[in-house]
């Protein structure tokens, strides 16, 4: 079998869109320069009183939570599970937080403030390990063993703010979702601090090899002496913490804890950016760069919703259409479709056969 | 007899990308025969199979059938026109009953609902046209995977297919079970079906087969009339000039061996598995080649299992280096410098999304724990050398262990869990559904291995390659084992049969 001249011509453009994460930045990129159209000055970032403003950076400020729910999301899938409770977390862990400040004698003091976060980070570690030993443990279906901590979890926040919606007046907790720092909002620095974190835990460590081995094969990452139980539950852990920090960092920029309402359906926002980002909801390899893209996208088509004006009521249609469009345009076998279709027009009949550039396969 | 063929393929062509599968191929396949398609390993065999069957489209050349030129778009449109496959790997759902795989996705209907009766009952004289003793309302996942390819012939037969592929359809099946699939062949021929069959088993290819089409490297050796074809001629068309190794093949020729002395690594007394093997005796020494033979289910991956931890014994003790040892899962039996590789090679083995490279280091990774990363550069290195040392193709450690042939998916176990550097390597069926030439250079190596000083416990349903290979030979048969043996030069495969007919030691 020989390399023929046409193939590693073809193989180097196809390098490129194979690349992981070149449909979801292509995608991004498409949304985003369609906002110009409507808004001239959507690439805009202007220095107002040492802070940037602008659409992208709002696009980052209010996406970063979403994106580190979605990192914990994507560790989680990558095991072949699933986190359905992390909007719950997000809810308990504000609570919590507000709950300590407005009590205290002293909601503005330092000390105060970082009681508030081990608390609720503490939570969260107690809420994934739950999660983790349904999970690994007692051999619970994920979505069934989050989907108990999703429904519950909601009513433990309610439980914590008595329903009603806690409000506080603590500057350092404001620093967490609406403050800035060196011109830059805040959450967006602490995502990304997350975001580096994990990508280094994963890829300098043999811990994404593992993850990705066990979630693709997990009677033969058995076989091949792999702790199983250990890594399932640790990626639980680290999803309820994620979504603590994205809970502290809603409350913090709204300045109170609504248990009803904080982080309502971001689990499905955050599924959807996981695989928008290219990884698979079947587990194996997993894409944190393709998840925080994956991220941006839905959040861009949030502020797109309000920069173009569509009317209130059909907001989630059009948030459908393009949801659809893009996982469609991203599907592999719909692409080879469409340029069959495409190729098909063009060529005569002396060449019946086209070939489908999706599978891939070498030998007998 | 000069006759239209049925199905007929001229110079196909197949591209993947940077390599080329099949390179102007034509073949012809004519109503009444059975024709074995023979090659290699990356031969292109399961390429050009895939591109009769519509699951790949070729990029040049042209398939007519019955003399007119088709396109074939899909599986379905495959079958619609008459050409059914099985595969090696049994694809069917094993969480439905027997009958509904059968009938799946062409139900029996009455009123526009399922006629469940019906449909048991058709599915139950399908299954005895075949001699079959299967309950046909049984879930699938209960069968042996024997009956369960048996089914999928069953299925595929129920069609009313006019060419039938066989890939491979023999490499689960004990001899009373090819036997008897020979005979539906047989009878499915008289009837004028086309059979296209691969198997890897010569004496089968000689056995049914009518004509032989030969690939190598993804292009057309020749077309030869089976009686015609010399066994030898055979082979050396499919590897072509590389001749080396040859001699391995005779089968004659088996090496002087002395079971080496010391005390053993490894001795089980009494372990047994309730449901899966009775009490059992065993030891191996370093350097030691302990063949496990016995029919399809008899308990020897069971046996084997209980060595490695893969299932927990609750009775008997092990032994491993004079020490009583209760394994508690693979992790503890690799500590302690055991290797196992799974005679399923996806589903137990590999991980099909990972690359190459990453299967190749995954043990010694698992073993290191994950704060402990091998560098990148011991990576590449590991996988190097093993690719270059078990000629592993495509020679890529970057490629998706998924797009490997079978042999060389097998090379990449081996690999893993040769650079673990264990005491005792477990191989369950490490030359099944691969080709010759690999065969061979698996058997080499683990001669070598043995000599290096390493305990192996080889277990494989051929027994003229345990012979070859083994100092001693348990026996199994119904999940006892009846026998050891002494592979003393005497030892002779009909020697072996005798012992698992009789189920002792005649």
């Amino acid at each position: 079998m020989s390399t023929t001249p046409a193939a590693d011509r073809a193989g180097a453009v196809k390098a490129v869109t194979r690349n992981r994460l070149f449909w979801p930045a292509a995608v991004l990129a498409v949304l985003l320069v369609a906002n110009l159209a409507f808004t001239p000055d959507f690439f805009a970032v202007r220095l107002q009183g040492g802070h940037l403003y602008g659409s992208l950076i709002d696009i980052l400020h209010f996406g970063a939570p979403l994106i580190l729910v979605s990192l914990g999301m994507t560790l989680v899938i990558a095991t072949g599970g699933i986190d359905l409770s992390v909007g719950s977390t997000v809810a308990i862990a504000g609570a919590l937080a507000c709950l300590h400040i407005s009590e205290s004698t002293d909601p503005g003091g330092l000390g105060t403030v970082l009681t508030a976060l081990g608390i609720a980070l503490g939570a969260a570690v107690l809420l994934g390990a739950v999660n983790g030993l349904l999970v690994a443990r007692a051999g619970v279906q994920p979505i069934i063993a989050t989907l108990i901590l999703m429904v519950a979890g909601r009513g433990v926040a309610q439980l914590i703010t008595d329903g009603q919606i806690i409000t506080v007046t603590s500057d350092p907790y404001k620093l967490i979702g609406g403050g800035y720092w060196l011109t830059v909002p805040f959450a967006v620095l602490l995502a990304a601090a997350v975001v580096l974190a994990a990508v280094l835990l994963t890829r300098s460590t043999a811990l994404g090899l593992l993850l990705e081995s066990v979630g693709g094969n997990p009677v033969a990452s058995r076989l091949v002496g792999i702790r199983a139980t250990r890594l399932i539950a640790l990626v639980y852990v680290f999803s309820a913490l994620c979504a603590a920090l994205a809970g502290l960092m809603v409350s913090s920029n709204v300045s109170a804890a609504d248990g009803n309402n904080a982080g309502l359906w971001i689990e499905l926002d955050a599924i959807l950016a996981v695989v928008l980002g290219g990884t698979s909801l079947n587990g194996g390899r997993f894409s944190i760069g393709g998840t925080v893209l994956g991220a941006l996208i839905i959040q861009t088509l949030a502020t797109t919703v309000y920069t173009i004006g569509v009317p209130p009521e059909t907001t989630l249609v059009f948030k459908a259409f393009v949801v659809i469009a893009v996982c469609l345009v991203q599907s592999p076998v719909f692409r080879a479709k469409l340029a069959a279709r495409g190729s098909r027009v063009r060529r005569t009949t002396d060449r019946p056969y086209v070939a489908a550039p999706t599978d891939r396969e070498v030998g007998a | 007899m000069r006759q239209q063929p049925v199905l007929e393929v001229r110079g196909i062509r197949k591209e993947f990308p940077g390599v080329v599968a099949l390179d102007g191929v034509d073949f012809r396949l004519f109503p009444g025969e059975v024709h074995a398609l023979m090659g290699e390993n990356g031969a292109g065999k399961s390429t050009l199979i895939k591109v009769l069957t519509g699951v790949h489209r070729a990029d040049g050349g042209e398939v007519l059938l019955a003399g007119r030129p088709v396109r074939i778009g899909g599986p379905l449109e495959a079958q619609q026109a008459g050409i059914s496959t099985v595969y090696q790997e049994v694809n069917l759902c094993p969480n439905l009953s027997v009958a509904e795989n059968i009938f799946i996705g062409r139900e029996p209907r009455r009123f526009g609902l399922v006629d469940w009766a019906a449909m048991r009952r058709r599915a139950a004289e399908l299954v005895r046209e075949l001699d079959l003793d299967v309950d046909v309302s049984a879930p699938l996942g209960s069968c042996s995977i024997a009956v369960q390819q048996l089914v999928a012939i069953v299925r595929a037969v129920a069609v009313s297919a006019k060419v039938l592929i066989l890939d491979e359809p023999t490499s689960s099946l004990d001899r009373d079970e090819v036997q008897r699939l020979f005979a539906v062949m047989r009878r499915l021929r008289d009837q004028g079906v086309a059979i296209l069959f691969v198997s890897h088993f010569l004496d089968q290819i000689y056995e049914i087969c009518d004509r032989t089409t030969v690939l190598r490297n993804g292009r057309l050796e020749g077309e030869y009339l089976t009686a015609e074809l010399d066994r030898m001629e055979l082979v050396s068309r499919m590897i072509g000039a590389e001749l080396a190794g040859l001699d391995q093949l005779g089968g004659g020729k088996r090496r002087e061996r002395t079971a080496p002395a010391g005390p053993a690594f490894l001795q089980a007394d009494g372990l047994t598995r309730r449901g899966a093997v009775e009490p059992y005796e065993l030891d191996i020494r370093p350097g030691e080649v302990i063949g496990l033979a016995g029919l399809l289910g008899s308990g020897r991956t069971e046996a084997a299992r209980l060595l490695f931890g893969a299932d927990r014994s609750d009775g008997g003790t092990l032994r491993i280096d004079g020490a009583v040892t209760a394994l508690r899962g693979p992790r503890d039996a690799i500590a302690r410098g055991i290797a196992f590789c799974s005679e399923n090679r996806k589903t137990e083995g590999l991980i099909g999304d990972l690359t190459v490279r990453e299967n190749i280091v995954l043990a010694l990774q698992a073993s290191r724990g994950w704060t402990r990363p091998l560098s990148r550069t011991a990576q590449d290195a590991y996988a190097l050398r093993w690719i270059r040392a078990l000629d592993i193709r495509p020679g890529n450690p970057e490629a998706p262990v998924r797009n490997l042939s079978g042999g060389n998916q097998q090379k990449v176990l081996l690999a893993r869990w040769l650079i673990t550097d264990p005491k005792l390597l477990i191989l369950d069926e490490p030359t099944r559904g691969i080709d010759v030439g690999a065969k061979a250079e698996i058997q080499k190596l683990v001669a070598g291995l043995a000599e290096d000083g390493m305990a192996v416990l080889f277990i494989s349903a051929e027994l003229e390659e345990v012979l070859r290979l083994s100092h001693r030979v348990g026996v199994l048969r119904d999940h006892r084992m009846v026998a050891r043996l002494d592979n003393d030069g005497e030892l002779t495969p009909e020697h072996v049969m005798a012992t698992i007919a009789s189920g002792a030691h005649p």
